[in-house]
Order: structure tokens, then C-alpha cells, then sequence
């Protein structure tokens, strides 16, 4: 017996934001309704199986003109380990000044992602 | 007290003065500046850490600060002056900017020029009167972002949310991430007033539920809030009695609506769009008084930055075009009205074209949420221009280019939303290029 199960994806791809549903049978997507672009098809399927989320938060920052550094993923991180990269980031500090781009973490956790500097900061 | 002039001078150094300035650098005035009252420019972009900026500008989804920083080294790259720390004090008919500042004191600008680009601010308590007393742990959610994000400290640890509007929605997931517990949001309408991106990545990533149709009632505490009271409301957003109950929580985030930061163009006798809260203006974005332009937040309240930019543009060529004596006189001038369906539109009026122009950009806010829908343009009681919209809702700007050979020099222009006959397909919708 193979098992089926139906998950209600909302695409967040645009504006128009399609309702759908995704069938899933032994892990592996089988049918897909309701999305109606590829960019939509992408993103529920992939939605289903590992979804993941682009991940931006903060670091501390000594000997700068602001006390915080925000910094983002590189590329999206497995949704399941968005609070652990969180946890790791919180334990940084980064001496100013910085440059926008920097890598803040390189290959955070192991997952391939790497967390970058999103603005400039000058040195007190 | 000083005196300088200029070309053109800009006020705000947020996304909206900075393209602005460059487009009127780029349309040839000679002297731009831009005075914002911040330490640095960028506007509200720098407090917005998130990503999603940029998608139709940059093609790249950049974070608020990555996105701000493409405009600052572009404008770093010319001869455009800045004047940082500096606040604007007035700016009256005849361009005569008198601007204050820690290091140069009180200032005068003369501006052949002048494009408001000041942005917005939230809506407080006292514009939705939420009764109860007044207890500390109630803040608007962009000052909570401000905190969260650039000061580094949390406004509370359980936290409930008034109001369904994007920044509501992005700190919902901010302060989750820094470890607060985020236990509702509670919105009157009973439809949201944020992107269905953000309820999806900001609420049910998290599983934070999103009440629509509730009305907080009132605020509870004495020194420090300790929760709130929530009533379901009917469809005239009326208290339905024996729904009410309470959560508990030491900070309550107000997420209500901006409104533009108008006090300048007000004090200056500005024309004003009673809707939109911003000056009224012609696709120049000129307003009332000549050589006065509008854009950003300031004008009306925009959901995407790219599209703040492109009329910014617009806004600092058109100031440079005055600056030089080359804007057409304006003319006749037409105005444009908001009908069924839509709550505002911009512009609001329509000066003379300029020569060889072939389309009008034309942008709307919908009343309420519809499924497909038309667009439809009426040039003196004519139906002369339809557009097929695939989905409509109050939370997304619509923008619509408007050929001019079909608005010709009909004297009454009026715009209007309708429920479309049949389905929509995805081939019949025509996406404006940003
Ligand atoms: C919290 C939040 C989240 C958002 N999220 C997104 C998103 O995910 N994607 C997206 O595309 N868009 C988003 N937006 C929208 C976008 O950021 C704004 O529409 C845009 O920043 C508006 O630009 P602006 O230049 O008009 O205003 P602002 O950025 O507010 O800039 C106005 C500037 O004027 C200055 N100023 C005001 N008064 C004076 C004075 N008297 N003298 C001198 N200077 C003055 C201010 O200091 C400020 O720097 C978001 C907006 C907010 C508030
Ligand atoms: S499926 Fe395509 S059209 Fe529908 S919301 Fe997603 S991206 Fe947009």
C-alpha cells in the first residue's frame, strides 16, 4: 500500500499568491493542483519535501559606529535548521570596521550556507 | 545664517530622495542636494533587515540595507551634495529651504527645485483609540524594529500583535527569532492588510495565528502592560457582544497604517489628496505649487521600494526639467478620479503631455479584495481603455500604463474596478515592466 498524503501549499511566489494542493505518495511528489506558473510548480514542490527560507537576523559588532550588523543567507537554509543557524549567530561578534558582502560565517552548521554582512559598518 | 542655492533640493535621503537625485542629476541640473536629519542615508531601509527588496528594480531579492546601499554608492559616485544630520524646518512657495543642524546651525537653501521625499510614519494608538491606560510595553512596530534591529534590544518577551500590516507581520518573525513568544495577531478587517508572502514566511512558518475579524478592545496593566481583551466584530467592524477574551502579554505592537509625513508640505499650503494623505500631483509629480514635487511615501503610501524609486524619478527629472525652465507650462489641468472598486489612484491630475510621450503610469489602490477583475478607464463617460486583473487586493499596489491616444483631451477621467465576467487566464494578464 502506498501512502498518500495531500498538503496545501500557498505559493508565495508573486503577487497573485495561487492556492494548491501537492500529493506526496512514499515521500516523492505524484500530482500537483492549483499552481499555475513553473516558478509555482518549483516552489511547491520543493515546499513539500525540504523546504527552505532565505534567513536575515544580526550580530554584535565591537569598535563600530552601530551596535549591530545585520546579515543575511547566502541562499536558503533547510526551514528545521533556521533556529539553530540563529543560535550560532548569536554567539558572534565581528570587530569594525565591515564591508557589505563580507562573510560573517562561512558554511554555517555545515549546510553549505554562508552568512554575509548586508550593509557596511565604519570603525568608531 | 547661511545661504546656499541649488538646482534642485531633495528632502529625505531615504530610497525616494536618493533615486530622486539622481534622476535629476541624470536630467542635467547642475546642482543637487539632498538634506536628510538621520546620521545616514537610506531612510527606513537600514531598520528593514529582511530580504525582498529589489525583486523587480535589481532583478535579485536584496535585503533593505543591500538595497539602500546600491542607490547610496551610485549617488556617491557623482557630485550630488548631502547634507546628513539636517532637518527641514519649512520649505515655503518660491523654494526657500531654512534646515537646522548640530554643526552648521540654522540654514537657507534656495531651490530653483524642491521634491518632497520625507516618507511616512505608523499610525500610534491614538489614531485607532484603543481605550485603556497607558502603560509602558505598547510601541508601533517599526519603532519596535528600530530597537530590535539597529539598537539591539527586544521590547518585550510575549508579545501580541494589532493589526495585519507588513511590519507587523516581519517583526511577528523577528522578535520569534530573538526568542520572544509571539502569540497572536489580531486584525479588525476581515481580510489581511500584509503580503500573502509575509503571512506565510512571518506567521504560519511559526505557526503564529492570525485572528481576521477582532478587535482589540483594550489594553491592560499599570506600569507595565499585562494583556489585552479581543472581541469578535460584525461586518459593519462592530464589538459582537459575549465573543470577548483575553491574552496575556507584556508588549503589544501596533501595526495600524502609515501615513505621510506631510507637516512640511501642510505648513507650505500644499494641495492634499484627503485619501492618500500625500499631495496631490499631475504625472510630473508636481504638486499644487509649482516647482514642488512629490515621491515616495510621502506622496502615498507604497508596499515595494522599487516602485518607490521609479516615480522618484520621475519626481527629480521633472525637477530638473523646471530647474532649467523646460517643463511644460502645465496647462489645462484634468483631474483624474478613483472610482468603484478603487480607493486612490496617482496621479491625481494631468497636466499637458510632453511631446512624443506615449503611455501614462498610472497607480491604484483597490477598495477591497476581489478575484479577477477589470481594470477599466473611462475618458468622458466612455469606456476607452480595459485591463484584465487576475487577482486585486488592497494590500498590493496596481499599476496600469495608460496608452495617451486613449486618454486623448477627454475632460473627465475616471478609473474603476469590476468583477470580470469570466476567469482570467495567465496569458490574457499584461505585466507593467518596472
Ligand atoms: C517596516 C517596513 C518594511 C518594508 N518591507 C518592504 C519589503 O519587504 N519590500 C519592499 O519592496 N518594500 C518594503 N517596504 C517599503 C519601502 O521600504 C518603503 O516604501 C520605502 O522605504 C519608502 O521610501 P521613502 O524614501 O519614501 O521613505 P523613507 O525610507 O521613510 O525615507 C524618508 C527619509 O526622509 C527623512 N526626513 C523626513 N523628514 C525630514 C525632514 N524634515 N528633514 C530632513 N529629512 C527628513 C527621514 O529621516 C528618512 O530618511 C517596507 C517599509 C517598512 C516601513
Ligand atoms: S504559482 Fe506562479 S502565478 Fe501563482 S502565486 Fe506562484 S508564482 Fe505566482
Amino acid at each position: 500500500m502506498m501512502a498518500r498524503v495531500v498538503h496545501a501549499i500557498q505559493c508565495i511566489g508573486c503577487p497573485i499568491g495561487c492556492g494548491g494542493e501537492v500529493a506526496v505518495e512514499d515521500g516523492v511528489v505524484a500530482e500537483m493542483t492549483g499552481f499555475t506558473c513553473n516558478k509555482g510548480l518549483a516552489y511547491a514542490a520543493e515546499e513539500v519535501v525540504a523546504p527552505k527560507r532565505m534567513v536575515t537576523t544580526t550580530v554584535r559588532v565591537s569598535g563600530g559606529g552601530l551596535p549591530l550588523l545585520p546579515v543575511v543567507s547566502a541562499t536558503p537554509v533547510p526551514k528545521d535548521r533556521i533556529f539553530d543557524c540563529l543560535r550560532l549567530l548569536r554567539g558572534v561578534t565581528v570587530v569594525a570596521p565591515i564591508a557589505e558582502g563580507a562573510i560573517i560565517v562561512a558554511d554555517a552548521l555545515g549546510l553549505g550556507v554562508d552568512f554575509r554582512a548586508a550593509r557596511d559598518i565604519a570603525s568608531l | 545664517m547661511r545661504e546656499f542655492s541649488y538646482d534642485v533640493a531633495i528632502i529625505g535621503g531615504g530610497p525616494a530622495g536618493l533615486a530622486a537625485a539622481l534622476a535629476a542629476r541624470e536630467a542635467g541640473a547642475e546642482r543637487v542636494l539632498i538634506l536628510e536629519r538621520d546620521r545616514e542615508l537610506g531612510g527606513i531601509l537600514q531598520q528593514c533587515i529582511h530580504n525582498g527588496f529589489g525583486l523587480r528594480r535589481f532583478e535579485e531579492e536584496l535585503t533593505g540595507p543591500g538595497y539602500a546601499h546600491r542607490y547610496i554608492d551610485l549617488v556617491k559616485a557623482t557630485d550630488i551634495d548631502v547634507w546628513l544630520d539636517t532637518t527641514v524646518l519649512a520649505a515655503e512657495p518660491g523654494g526657500v529651504i531654512t534646515s537646522v543642524s548640530p554643526h552648521a546651525g540654522l540654514t537657507v537653501v534656495r531651490a530653483k527645485s524642491v521634491v518632497y521625499a520625507m516618507g511616512c510614519r505608523e499610525r500610534t494608538r491614538g489614531a485607532i483609540r484603543t481605550p485603556g491606560s497607558r502603560p509602558a510595553g505598547v510601541f508601533t512596530a517599526g519603532a519596535a524594529q528600530r530597537m530590535v534591529n539597529m539598537e539591539g534590544y527586544l521590547p518585550g518577551r510575549e508579545v501580541v500583535i494589532v493589526g495585519s500590516g507588513d511590519i507587523g507581520l516581519i517583526m511577528a518573525r523577528r522578535m520569534t527569532f530573538e526568542g520572544a513568544k509571539v502569540k497572536a495577531v489580531f486584525e479588525i478587517m476581515p481580510h489581511s492588510n500584509g503580503l500573502t508572502r509575509n503571512i506565510v514566511q512571518c506567521l504560519e512558518d511559526f505557526g503564529i495565528p492570525l485572528y481576521l475579524g477582532h478587535s482589540v478592545t483594550a489594553i491592560h496593566g499599570k506600569d507595565r502592560v499585562s494583556g489585552v481583551t479581543v472581541s469578535k466584530v460584525n461586518d459593519k467592524l462592530e464589538v459582537i457582544e459575549g465573543t470577548a477574551f483575553d491574552v496575556d502579554c507584556d508588549c503589544v505592537l501596533l501595526s495600524v497604517g502609515l501615513i505621510p509625513e506631510n507637516e512640511l508640505g501642510r505648513a507650505a499650503g500644499l494641495g492634499l489628496d484627503p485619501i492618500t494623505g500625500g499631495a496631490r500631483v499631475d504625472q510630473f509629480r508636481q504638486t499644487s505649487i509649482p516647482g514642488f514635487f512629490a515621491a515616495g511615501n510621502v506622496l502615498h503610501v507604497h508596499d515595494l521600494v522599487d516602485w518607490v524609486s521609479e516615480e522618484a524619478a520621475i519626481a527629480g527629472r521633472s525637477a530638473a526639467r523646471h530647474a532649467r525652465g523646460e517643463l511644460v507650462a502645465s496647462g489645462r489641468q484634468r483631474s483624474v478620479t478613483a472610482g468603484e472598486g478603487l480607493r486612490t489612484v496617482v496621479p491625481q491630475c494631468l497636466s499637458a503631455f510632453e511631446p512624443g510621450k506615449m503611455s501614462v503610469r498610472f497607480y491604484f489602490r483597490a477598495a477591497k479584495p476581489m478575484g479577477a477583475s477589470l481594470l477599466q478607464f473611462w475618458a468622458d463617460g466612455a469606456l476607452a481603455f480595459e485591463r484584465k486583473l487576475r487577482v486585486v487586493k488592497p494590500s498590493e499596489m496596481i499599476v496600469a500604463d495608460i496608452p495617451v491616444r486613449k486618454i486623448g483631451d477627454a475632460a473627465t477621467l475616471e478609473f474603476r474596478v469590476l468583477p470580470a465576467p469570466e476567469k482570467i487566464d495567465a496569458e490574457d494578464e499584461i505585466e507593467e515592466e518596472a
